[in-house]
């Protein structure tokens, strides 16, 4: 994933501030990995390169734990995100297959975020609500009964939505609030 | 030291050094027990691929071969109707995911799943599990081998050796169950690493899953 303008500096200063945290001992590393990523949203790979390096870890055996754990995320959030349950009961009704339409109107996979960062996608086990299934959360809106035609309305608002109105709206709010400061 | 321990395993008397492992004990003496993960320098073995069962009188359950220790005295069977369901179910296991198509793999004939297949008579085919087939994508960067991850299987040779022996630590493994696999960081291309072809990790794959190219 290519990293944004700006993006480097923060990830560098934020490993930088949470290795001065923590005592630097392999003990320590997933606590230090759970700060990294509260702090940046995700665990980017310069963040573990850098935490490797601070910890003598090899680096491929801090890929091997953050890939190993569901907690950590290796891909950044996207603007908007779906988290399509698999949980038993929508599993039964096949939320893999609303899954799976999802990954083909991202272009990406499961666990992974569009180059652009506008969508990432992710599987979560039962949301609580499965009489609803098979659901899924969009942008921690709850959706029931997400058929693969459902997916397709779901994506046509997302993509209607990010596109310009509400980036506008806000934009414009922004601007207003600096002219009046 | 000169002290010795005399260990019988299939009614063959056998000379071990205290503190060896019962597993190349056997191997020394010819004997012959199935394994994949085993290393001998490891003190303390993965034991992952349970494939080194045996029986040892007193025991009441199969016991791995190459995390235990030898004892003076301990009389040890390396057939048994249990021994052997265990080393077919976890041999099965091993090929359900495995790429098999021994014809066009460059271990052909020199691998070690055929021989295992070979010793205990179990048939190198998908039978009783059903094929899971994983996809990946081949990793030829380097310019003298390649990795074909379809047909690994996650024995750590080559990460011992890479580790160990070269002291590079560019493998490892990643994710977990069934998405387990071989793995470098960021699973980034072998040439893009500090690799520099030594080739110790190509040497130790049992199987053709690290292979030299062909020129
Ligand atoms: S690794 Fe061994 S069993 Fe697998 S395809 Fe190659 S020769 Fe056959
Ligand atoms: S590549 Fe070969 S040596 Fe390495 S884990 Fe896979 S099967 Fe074992
Ligand atoms: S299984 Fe999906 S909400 Fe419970
Ligand atoms: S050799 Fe003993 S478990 Fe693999």
């Amino acid at each position: 994933m290519q990293l944004v303008e700006g993006e480097r500096e923060e990830i560098l200063a934020c490993v930088k501030e949470v290795l001065g945290n923590n005592s630097k001992t392999r003990e320590n590393l997933i606590p230090i990995l759970q700060q990294v990523q509260k702090k940046l949203g995700y665990l980017p790979a310069l963040a573990m390169e850098k935490i490797a390096e601070g910890v003598s870890v090899p680096a491929v055996d801090i890929y091997g734990l953050t890939t190993f754990y569901n907690q950590f995320r290796l891909n950044p959030p996207g603007k908007h995100q779906v988290k399509v349950c698999l949980g038993t009961a929508c599993y039964m009704v096949g939320g893999d297959i609303t899954l799976e339409s999802f990954e083909r109107r991202m272009e990406i996979k499961e666990g992974e975020t569009s180059p652009d960062r506008r969508y990432s996608l992710d599987r979560v086990a039962c949301v609580g609500c499965c009489t609803l299934a098979p659901v899924v959360v969009v942008d921690d809106q709850v959706e029931g009964k997400v058929t693969p035609t459902r997916v397709d309305g779901i994506m046509l608002a997302l993509e209607e939505n990010g596109e310009s109105p509400g980036e506008q709206k806000s934009g414009t709010e922004e601007d207003g609030n600096n002219g009046e400061n | 030291m000169s002290e010795h321990i005399t260990v019988n395993i299939d009614d063959q008397e056998i000379k071990a050094r205290p503190g060896d492992k019962l597993l190349w004990a056997a191997l020394e003496n010819n004997i012959y027990i199935p394994h994949l993960c085993a290393i001998k320098e490891e003190k303390r073995p993965n034991s992952s691929c349970r494939l080194c069962f045996v029986e040892i009188e007193g025991v009441s359950r199969p016991v791995t071969a190459c995390s235990r220790q030898v004892q003076e005295g301990m009389v040890v069977k390396t057939r048994s109707p249990q021994v052997d369901r265990l080393v077919k179910t976890a041999f099965e296991l091993l090929l359900s995911d495995h790429n098999l198509n021994c014809r066009e793999c460059p271990a052909n004939r020199n691998c070690a799943l055929q021989k295992i297949a070979k010793e205990r008579g179990i048939k190198l085919k998908h039978n009783r599990l059903k094929p899971f087939n994983r996809t990946f994508e081949l990793d030829d960067s380097p310019d003298e081998f390649a990795l074909d991850r379809s047909r690994c299987v996650l024995c750590g040779q080559c990460v011992w050796a890479d580790r160990v022996g070269a002291e590079a630590w560019i493998f490892g493994f990643a994710k977990r169950g069934i998405d387990r696999v071989l793995t470098t960081f960021n699973n980034l291309p072998l040439a893009e690493l500090s690799c520099n072809e030594c080739t110790l990790c190509v040497d130790a794959c049992p199987v053709g899953a690290l292979y030299y190219k062909k020129d």
